[in-house]
């Protein structure tokens, strides 16, 4: 296979194959992992891929290094983008917040396996999900979205540049080893008609440009390195020129901004698919794998004569908080399958506020659920 | 030889006391011993240096390079900048 | 004096709207920011095309005075995020400024893979025997028999030797200067960025206020004057011989200056000349 860009056509891929696919059509020219169990086949797609296409590869040393490359590479201008799972997903933590707190464009994909720990490397799990919103220290918001199939991973991945690239943050791709090692039909559009969205650039002369000062969206234009803007940026509290401010005002306007630069765009970020919620006494409200799992459920639950609607979240974070409460009004209960003990299934708890239960149908991980099991769970919340 | 055309270069030392930390390093490290310590103290406490030879300075810059705070300048004395040799 | 030449001076390369600086009195970092100010003026190089990327520890506040494109990253990470900054805009020269600590101890992997890999970035590596940020406790750097708050009955670990880590692992320039050497560091610093490949610069530079004063050079003129009488220049040293002894003798020097394509020469020829010759690869 050879190609000078971006594919185009109706492939049969596999889930990492797509996701590599779709950052390439997304314009990742720069990619920077490490190999790990079940995410190594996108590392490996765009090792034979970028260079291709004038694009740079490399496998760093670790993770670590992976994440702090692609923040690297984004300034330097290139969009970047890195995949992992688990083990590497928690190695990437710290450099992840950098990447919010510098306010850097890239995409990190994290195909999820089995864990804690070295866990199970080949099979699935959805038990990265807290993590992905809360993983490390400090305060900071996160978009993350949640494929279910290889089709969905490649558009997915699309968007994921595009809200990286709007919002200035990284964003995360929160897959998982059944759609990273699932082989589908994919079908990749001409580059013209993919919408791209890149950095907003600095309107202000360099000299005059004020590197984190906001426009009304709360994005603050993003200067190139090698351009005469002579910023400067770091990992510390700061104030708008990107000096350090060690002051509780200062941490209180940056991180205020931080986390409203997503939280007042929720809208434009949030996307769930929706299906016969309207009049449904059950709810089920799943993401990733399980989500599709959930159908076959939900199909035998109608046939039954349930009326039970579904709410698949695409973005996980931020969560459509707003959404679920005002769902949770009409219905007697959500059911939430997904492949951990319990982790988005406490969100939409803490949203339905009592108004409606929360069933959750866990799963360890190691192999996605038995449909049977979820519509068990959807009848008897019926009742 | 020509030693009547050898003019030497001397420099005239330009110091911003209240920069100065008082590290002393430029005192130390002089070729010239040009700078002393002052009795005098800057706001913050520390004494600064000051030109105690200001004859002997040949602009070698050493005090301005070393100088940790940026508080010393040199400039080269244009009068006796080395005529053509 | 050449002053048609040097139009700009070092301390117009400095953020002066950022002055005073944090670093103790007698502290080395403002004389080698000031030797790498000088340095950058020297070399000629486009000042809009300086990238400058440091860590955290007191040598990484470097990165905030100086008036180029800087980044103030995650500690131990300087290198891998200028690696991702060099590869995405080769055009760019990226020095990364960082301590001892940062660069060796936790960047320790990423230091040497980046000499492997012959990557084209400058490092300068600060070494003052410590981690002073926070306190002064032992670093890998640390002599045997040194006290730091971490080490408080002396240094039972060998430490490393720079220039040896570095040049084992494939560094194409590899010098050591203490902060008292401005000229030759300065000299060092511009050779090291024109240099293409991976430059190190160790210079080691006095901590007054947590090594100096745990070992009794509790100022930086002490340190300096140690300096002054312990240093031997040995250009072309063996960096397998030069490790430093508690209150020893400290060679210095440029060790290793030697051609190795670079990780994009490499690439280039192995990998990019299979596809179309526009390709960096």
């Amino acid at each position: 296979m050879s190609s000078n860009g971006p594919l185009t056509g109706e492939f049969f891929m596999n889930g990492d194959i797509a996701c590599a696919e779709g950052g390439i059509s997304a314009g990742c020219r720069f990619f920077a992992g490490y190999p790990i169990t079940p995410a190594t086949e996108v590392a490996e797609r765009m090792a034979e891929r970028l260079p291709e296409i004038g694009g740079t590869f490399i496998q760093m040393e670790d993770e670590i290094a992976s994440m702090a490359a692609i923040l690297g590479g984004s300034w330097g201008g290139a969009k970047s983008m890195t995949s992992t799972s688990g083990p590497g997903f928690s190695l990437m933590m710290e450099n992840l917040g950098l990447g919010a707190m510098l306010e850097t464009p890239c995409v990190l994909v994290n195909v999820q396996r089995a864990g804690p720990s070295t866990g199970l490397p080949t099979a699935p799990q959805q038990g990265d999900m807290m993590q992905a919103r809360w993983g490390s220290h400090g305060l900071y918001p996160m978009i993350a979205l949640a494929p279910c199939s290889p089709q969905e991973i490649f558009d997915l991945t699309i968007k994921a540049f595009n809200l990286s690239e709007k919002y200035r943050t990284p964003v995360l791709v929160m897959a998982d080893e059944s759609v990273g090692h699932m082989s589908e039909k994919v079908v990749i559009p001409p580059p013209e008609e993919i919408e791209l969205v890149s950095r907003k650039k600095p309107t202000a002369p360099p000299g005059e440009y004020i590197p984190y000062k906001p426009d009304d969206d709360l994005v603050p234009p993003m200067g190139l390195t090698g351009e005469g803007y002579y910023f400067h940026v770091t990992g510390l509290t700061h104030d708008e020129r990107g000096y350090p401010d060690m002051s509780a005002d200062a941490q209180e306007r940056l991180i205020r901004r931080l986390i409203n630069k997503i939280e007042l765009n929720k809208n434009d970020i949030i996307e769930v698919e929706e299906d016969q919620i309207e009049g449904a006494d059950v709810v089920v409200c799943s993401y990733g794998i399980s989500a599709r799992v959930a159908l076959l459920a939900i199909k035998s639950a109608r046939e039954e004569g349930i009326k039970v609607g579904m709410l698949r979240l695409v973005t996980v974070w931020p969560f459509p908080d707003q959404r679920i409460r005002e769902v949770a009004t009409k219905i007697k209960a959500f059911v939430v399958p997904e492949l951990n003990n319990g982790q988005i299934a406490l969100e939409v708890e803490r949203c339905a506020g009592g108004a409606a239960e929360t069933v959750l149908v866990g799963h360890m991980g190691g192999a996605v659920h038995d449909p049977q099991v979820i519509l068990e769970a959807i009848r008897k919340a019926a009742k | 030889m020509g030693q009547d055309k050898v003019k030497s270069v001397r420099g005239q030392v330009h110091i911003m006391p209240e920069r100065c930390k008082g590290c002393g390093f430029c005192i130390q490290f002089c070729p010239n011993q040009v700078l002393a310590e002052s009795d005098e103290t800057n706001q913050k406490g520390y004494h600064f240096p000051y030109v105690a030879k200001p004859d002997e300075c040949i602009a070698c810059n050493l005090c301005e390079a070393i100088c940790p705070d940026f508080v010393i300048s040199v400039t080269a004395d244009k009068d006796k900048e080395a005529a053509s040799v | 004096m050449n002053q048609k030449k040097n139009e700009i001076s070092a301390l117009s390369l400095l953020r002066e709207e950022r002055m005073p600086h944090i670093w103790c009195p007698g502290c080395g970092l403002g004389t080698v920011l000031n030797a790498f100010l000088n340095a950058l003026i020297k070399s000629e190089l486009p000042l809009e095309k300086m990238a400058v990327v440091s860590g955290i520890g007191c040598t990484g506040r470097t990165a905030g005075y100086v008036k180029l494109d800087s980044f103030h990253t995650t500690h131990g990470r300087a290198i891998p995020f200028a690696t991702g900054l060099k590869l995405a805009n080769p055009e760019l020269n990226v020095v990364v400024v960082s301590g001892d600590g940062d660069l060796a101890s936790i960047g320790g992997n990423h230091l040497i893979h980046a000499a492997r890999r012959n990557m084209d970035i400058t490092i300068i590596c600060v070494n003052n025997f410590n981690y002073g940020m926070t306190g002064g406790q032992v670093a890998p750097t640390t002599p045997l028999t040194a006290r730091t708050s971490t080490s408080p009955y002396g240094c039972s670990e060998p430490p490393f030797s720079l220039p040896s880590l570095v040049a084992a692992a494939g560094g194409a320039y590899v010098a050591r200067w203490t902060a008292m050497h401005v000229r030759q560091m300065t000299k060092a610093f511009v050779e090291a960025m024109l240099k293409p490949g991976f430059s190190f610069v160790e210079v080691i530079s006095p901590c007054p206020t947590q090594y100096g004063r745990k070992n009794q050079q509790a100022t930086g003129l002490a340190q300096m004057n140690y300096y002054r009488d312990n240093s031997v220049i040995k250009h072309g040293a063996d960096p397998q011989d030069v490790s430093i002894e508690f209150n020893g003798t400290i060679t210095v020097g440029k060790f290793v200056d030697i051609e190795r394509p670079t990780f994009s020469d490499l690439r280039e020829e192995i990998v990019g000349a299979k596809f179309n010759p526009e390709s960096k690869a």
